[in-house]
């Protein structure tokens, strides 16, 4: 199809079909990847991307089509075969053993021996020189529960790199990483790239398949919708492919009208885990009618002030008041009784029982009042009632009130927490990072929600490591920094105002 | 609209579902639903064969030791099928029925009568842990709860003689239960106060529970019975406490109402969990804790009760031994009771749910019995032999149950290899 590519194709995929009971995740797509480039598989949560790759991988066996690995046709029975043909691929969940080193885990399964011992200096050396030969910054004898999530990507990189990959295929890498370790990752890519290594970046955002990518092959719904050069793509177009319409990339609202006081902070002071201070004197309100936002590079107190405000984490000093009824300290049911809102920054943890059913985590808040139950009698038949209109009315697709909330995709978990915090009509609305994960249509759909609820006179308190986010739905920003609310700002700031003062720019120049 | 090929049709207003996300945990956990019922089955089966062979390996022929076992758990009873005479007057009137109508007085039955008495208390002790596992909880501490209950009611089932029968026995019950809810509760108290893990805190209170009853009852203990001071034992338990027989001779240890209370226990503990809110709080608090406390769960209060409910189901099973069948309770029965640990297999083995507790609880009862000196043929297998043989065939079960990642990962390749051929055929009518 492309005859652009000189070289010729390390892989190739012709046609491929693949069905689950009641869904087609692949319907004949056709794919071709070339050694030295960085190919992007883009496409909403959902669209078959992982599938796709899956069954490259092994994983998976095609119903239809073939594979073609240096242009012969291969069927991979399980991972293992595909691992000895030069495939590597990096899962979102990573697939390491955290109580071993990182030379333990990456020698893991192919292991130097020497007299049929484990060779373990050996492998160390091994590991180091090939860390070394790609200018991976990374420490063999680490252990991996004592390393960041960016060091953790590295070592499976590594494992991939040590079996001897040519193809490396990365399953949304960046979901886990700052904006920072992202960077970083670039630039290992980048290397990797001049290596004559083939790549597969599996993403759904567009502004890093841009950055990275040679060529991006769009997945729509289960088909393959066009391979464009990255290169004279723009967000606007890739968006329409991904998406099959026109979306808004910039959000549309109107300059806030912000009335009373509904959230008031004051002086607030929080512990962390290792009870040092990780929010110090912090002070702030949110009036109805506008989103406030709360900008600053992850690791800043915004955990521990989000916990603190919701009653999930004891203050140490200071005040949190909910629409005039002061609720510090007393507990999560009080501080949703206020009328406060809260998207928690993490839905696996927090925000969703996972082994229950969508119309059992849609009644987390309200299980013990009329119509979900009565005297202690739970009515499931009205649970499963309300979830129903509520996943109509949000749009959750992949399941009906008594799917289990696991087997939802992470677009789809998060419109049901969206759901169930705004059906409960709350007076106060906290975001902690509510598009985390999120395609390009969820995001969407979050960011125009919290807008409307900011219309309907909600005070609406948004934390996120997303400077975009910040920048295109806050009405007022303050920056965190160090547990400190460092300054503020209005909507019209730029990123890189905001970004120097989260690192601590401002206090410098105050000073 | 969207091609279904056969298999599940999603919901009308709903577009198809997207393929789970293909984790490792996420493949475990659905493997772990979809053998639901396969894997408890299987298990139970590896375990007899592993203790066949053991068997054989005695030099007897494990199939005959096998049938004779089952001989002795009277369920050969369900398998007198045929067409039976009901005794109609002035007719020789026949109706076919599972088993033989006319046979309630048997051996089969009289074994099926004491099978049903073991398998009673260990639903009870069985749901002790399954309840507190919903919740996030490994109770331990069943032995001593059932002991606590034992205790307590034949403290008042021996007392109060002459009390109107009725409010005897439910007096007994309902207070035997009260006292094993607090017993347990203190596991959970401490758990939600302090953090002490509930593991040690209920194997603590199992031998404080022993070592109260070794004093009670012992030679010159508080309880200790009014009639000779040189037995370790307690009063009888009152005419007016005794449950009454409904299957069998009340003097040949027959089938008390107990059994009733035990399928009563069953339904409670699934309505409690399925269709109240405070099973739907343990239920959250069991799954994720974090997410039951961002809900407004009060996780602790739910620690509490859930071990105090756990408590109360074991105590009671303990009630119903005295005041059913045994009407004395003596230093030596608590110290060679197994009942409350048992009760672990029978939840582990019965996954935690209604039917799996009562199902398991039936088929350790069943082992229990059958290899009971009393109704083994010393010909077949020594008896002595057997009781060792119910011990393996137990830890079998235990130990499959805590390898049933193996067993799902050995079914999963079954699974796989049979799609591999049938793939193409699958392909041509979609």
């Amino acid at each position: 199809m492309e005859a652009a590519s000189a070289t010729a194709p390390v892989l190739e995929l012709r046609g491929i079909t693949k069905r689950f009971p009641g869904v087609l995740a692949n319907d004949h797509v056709s794919f071709d990847l070339v050694p030295g480039e960085v190919h992007a598989l883009l496409g909403e949560n959902g669209a078959g991307k992982s599938t796709l790759m899956n069954i490259v991988y092994g994983l998976y066996r095609p119903d239809e089509g073939e594979v073609l690995l240096n242009g012969r046709p291969v069927s991979f029975s399980s991972s293992k075969v595909a691992i000895r043909n030069g495939i590597g691929m990096v899962h979102q969940h990573f697939m390491l053993i955290p109580v071993m080193t990182v030379a333990e885990n990456i020698i893991l399964a192919e292991e130097p021996t020497q007299a049929g011992l484990l060779d373990y200096e050996a492998a160390e050396k091994r590991v180091k020189d090939l860390a070394d030969s790609f200018n991976f910054h990374i420490d063999p004898h680490a252990r991996i529960e004592n390393i960041g999530v960016g060091q953790q990507q590295r070592v499976e990189i590594l494992k991939a790199l040590y079996r001897r990959a040519d193809i490396l295929i990365l399953d949304e890498p960046t979901a886990v990483l700052t904006p920072q370790e992202a960077i970083e990752l670039f630039g290992i890519l980048s290397t990797l790239r001049r290596e004559g290594m083939a790549i597969i970046f599996i993403s759904h955002k567009l502004n890093e398949v841009l950055d990275i990518a040679d060529r991006v092959t769009v997945l729509r719904r289960g088909k393959m919708i066009e391979t464009v050069p990255a290169e004279g793509a723009t967000r606007e177009g890739l968006a329409r492919l991904m998406v099959g319409r026109e979306v808004l990339l910039r959000v549309d609202k109107t300059p806030a009208t912000p009335d009373e006081v509904l959230l008031e902070v004051e002086g607030l002071t929080v512990l962390d885990d290792r009870e040092l201070e990780a929010v110090r004197d912090v002070s702030f309100q949110v009036r109805a009618g506008e989103i406030v936002g709360i900008a600053g590079v992850d690791g800043n107190g915004q955990t521990e002030l989000i916990d603190a405000v919701t009653g999930l984490r004891k203050a140490q000093a200071g005040r949190v008041t909910v629409a005039g009824k002061e609720i510090t300290n007393d507990g999560a049911r009080e501080a949703l009784d206020a009328g406060l809102g809260h998207i928690p920054e993490d839905r696996h943890r927090r925000g969703l029982v996972l082994d229950f059913t969508l119309a059992e985590n849609i009644a987390l808040h309200d299980y013990k009042e009329p119509p979900d139950s009565r005297l202690g009698w739970l009515y499931p038949s009205r649970l499963i009632a309300r979830a129903r209109r509520l996943l109509q009315a949000f749009d959750v697709r992949g399941g009906g009130p008594l799917t289990r909330a696991a087997s939802l995709s992470g677009g789809n978990q998060q419109k049901v927490v969206v759901a169930r915090e705004v059906e409960r009509d709350p007076r106060v609305l906290l975001a902690a990072q509510p598009t985390r994960g999120l395609d390009v249509g969820a995001i969407e759909f979050v960011h125009r929600r919290l807008v409307e609820e900011r219309d309907q006179g909600r005070a609406i308190l948004l934390v996120s490591l997303e400077l975009e986010e910040i920048l295109s739905l806050a009405d007022r920003i303050l920056v965190i920094y160090e547990g400190r609310i460092v300054g503020e700002y209005g909507p019209d700031v730029t990123a890189e105002e905001l970004g120097f003062a989260m690192t601590g720019g401002t206090e410098e120049q105050a000073a | 609209m969207s091609e279904s090929p056969g298999g599940i049709t999603p919901p009308p207003e709903l577009p198809p579902a997207t393929p789970g996300p293909p984790s490792v945990a996420a493949r475990l956990a659905f493997y772990q639903r979809a053998g639901g019922i396969v894997t408890p089955v299987l298990t139970a089966v590896l375990a007899f064969l592993v203790g066949g062979i053991v068997v054989a390996a005695t030099g007897h022929n494990p199939l005959t030791t096998y049938k004779e076992i089952f001989n002795g758990t009277g369920l050969n009873w369900f398998f007198q099928v045929g067409s039976h005479d009901i005794g109609l007057p002035f007719s020789d009137a026949r109706i076919w029925f599972p088993w033989n109508v006319n046979d309630a007085e048997s051996e089969a039955a009289f074994n099926l009568q004491q099978t049903l008495l073991v398998a009673v208390p260990l639903v009870f002790t069985g749901l002790a842990v399954a309840f507190a596992f919903r919740c996030g909880l490994f109770n331990i501490g069943g032995q001593g709860q059932y002991i606590v209950g034992a205790m307590v009611s034949v403290w008042v089932g021996s007392s109060w003689a002459g009390m109107a029968t009725g409010f005897h026995v439910v007096l007994a019950i309902g207070l035997a239960a009260l006292a094993g809810a607090a017993w347990a509760g203190i596991a959970g108290f401490l758990k939600a106060t302090v953090g002490a893990h509930e593991v040690i805190t209920t194997i603590m209170l199992n031998w404080i529970a022993y070592w109260i009853g070794n004093y009670a009852f012992g030679q010159g203990g508080p309880l200790q019975n009014n009639f000779n001071e040189s037995v370790p034992v307690s009063n009888d338990v009152a005419e007016s406490a005794r449950l009454p027989v409904f299957w069998g001779d009340a003097l040949l240890q027959g089938l008390h109402i107990g059994f009733f209370l035990a399928i009563a226990a069953l339904v409670v503990y699934w309505i409690t969990l399925n269709r109240t809110t405070l099973g739907y709080e343990v239920r959250a608090v069991g799954f994720n804790p974090e997410a039951a406390r961002y809900g407004g769960i009060p996780v602790r209060r739910s620690y509490i009760l859930a071990m105090a409910i756990s408590g109360g189901f074991a105590a009671i099973g303990g009630a119903l031994d005295i005041l059913g069948w045994q009407f004395r309770l003596g230093v030596i029965d608590i110290q060679s009771t197994q009942i409350g640990f048992i009760g672990i297999a029978v939840a582990l083995l019965g996954r935690n749910t209604a039917v799996g507790v009562g199902l398991s609880a039936l088929l350790f009862g069943a082992l229990l019995n059958g290899t009971s000196t009393r109704n083994l043929d010393p010909e077949v297998f020594q008896p002595e032999l057997a009781g060792n043989l119910t011990l393996m065939i137990q830890a079998l079960v235990l130990l499959f149950v805590g390898a049933d990642v193996l067993i799902l990962v050995a079914w999963q390749r079954l699974r796989r290899l049979r799609p591999r051929r049938a793939g193409p055929a699958q392909e041509a009518p979609a």
